[in-house]
């Protein structure tokens, strides 16, 4: 998502139903009519939604994962596309199913640091913002990613 | 169950069972519905041969997801005012997850009553994956 654009994230009741499958949480009705209550980690799906999002297969471009070879990218640093470091949401208001919500990103902070299990970490922030059709401030969404030096060394 | 501001009291402590035995086709759920199709999380030919880990593990959000279900369940989704987490470690397929949320404040605000929590994540070996923070109101 680049820094201005706006993304149109309409909130489906199947896909949120699908969503709270997906966590685990089968108290959802399965007709996927209702208007289940949306989990608070459901503004991230916004990914589904955004044309240019870089952790899906699309036509004609390079992909990362295997295929007739471990990767279908030459010469990608090892974590490719980096790791979740930190993810934080605050609602203004419930997210209901019927919600079309346009999305906008900025980039925050970036910052640096020394770890012991990956060598030198790269963090950037982003901010996503979710306004309803009135164009009321419905959630705040801030991730934190964080590009490692190597694989994180396992225990 | 949900509960009612005048069932809680600071330092109740909520525990639940996230998940046993992790399954792989979790993380392609998650994926799916997510659309975070990073293959860090669903190929594990990837993860051995090029990315240098030993196979696929779980989307930080999915270990959040399923972790939010201790407030949700206990409050609603549509309470939730505040949810956020640090990732702490990697989950992998296998792991048993076990979601806790502390009530560290009771307090009312704009007259309504919203229960401040801290949130632990820890796996079968007692390692913590997620730490964090949830604000949830609590219906009369």
């Amino acid at each position: 998502m680049s820094d201005k654009k706006t993304i149109t994230f309409p909130v489906e009741a199947t896909h949120v139903m699908m969503f709270r499958r997906s966590i685990g949480d089968y108290a959802v009705p399965d007709t996927g009519l209702e208007k289940a209550a949306v989990p608070p980690t459901f503004p991230r799906a916004v990914a589904q939604f955004d044309p240019d999002y870089h952790l899906r297969l699309k036509p004609g471009e390079a992909w990362f994962g295997s295929g007739k070879k471990p990767s279908g990218v030459e010469g990608k640093p090892s974590s490719a596309g980096g790791l979740h470091a930190e993810q934080h949401f605050e609602f203004l208001r419930p997210m209901v199913p019927g919600d079309v919500l346009s999305v906008t990103e900025h980039v925050g902070k970036t910052w640096e640091k020394e770890s012991k299990r990956a060598g030198k970490l790269v963090f950037t922030e982003r901010v996503q913002e979710f306004r309803d059709q009135k164009g009321e401030l419905v959630c705040i969404s801030r991730g934190v990613s964080v590009r490692t030096e190597r694989p994180v060394d396992q225990k | 169950m949900r509960l009612k501001a005048s069932q809680i009291s600071v330092g109740d402590t909520f525990e639940d069972i996230l998940v046993e035995d992790l399954k792989r086709t979790q993380l392609v759920m998650y994926s799916g519905t997510s659309g975070d199709y990073n293959p860090l999380h669903t190929d594990d030919i990837y993860c051995r041969e090029a990315a240098g880990y030993p196979g696929v593990f779980a989307h930080g959000m999915l270990t959040m997801g399923m972790t939010g279900r201790v407030v949700t369940d206990r409050f609603g989704a549509e309470n939730v005012k505040k949810y956020g987490v640090r990732f702490t470690n990697q989950v992998w397929p296998g792991d048993d997850l076990k979601g806790k949320a502390v009530v560290d404040a009771i307090r009312q605000e704009n007259g309504e009553t919203l229960i401040d929590m801290t949130i632990t994540t820890t796996n079968q070996k007692g390692d913590v994956v997620l730490s964090g923070y949830a604000t949830a109101r609590a219906e009369k």
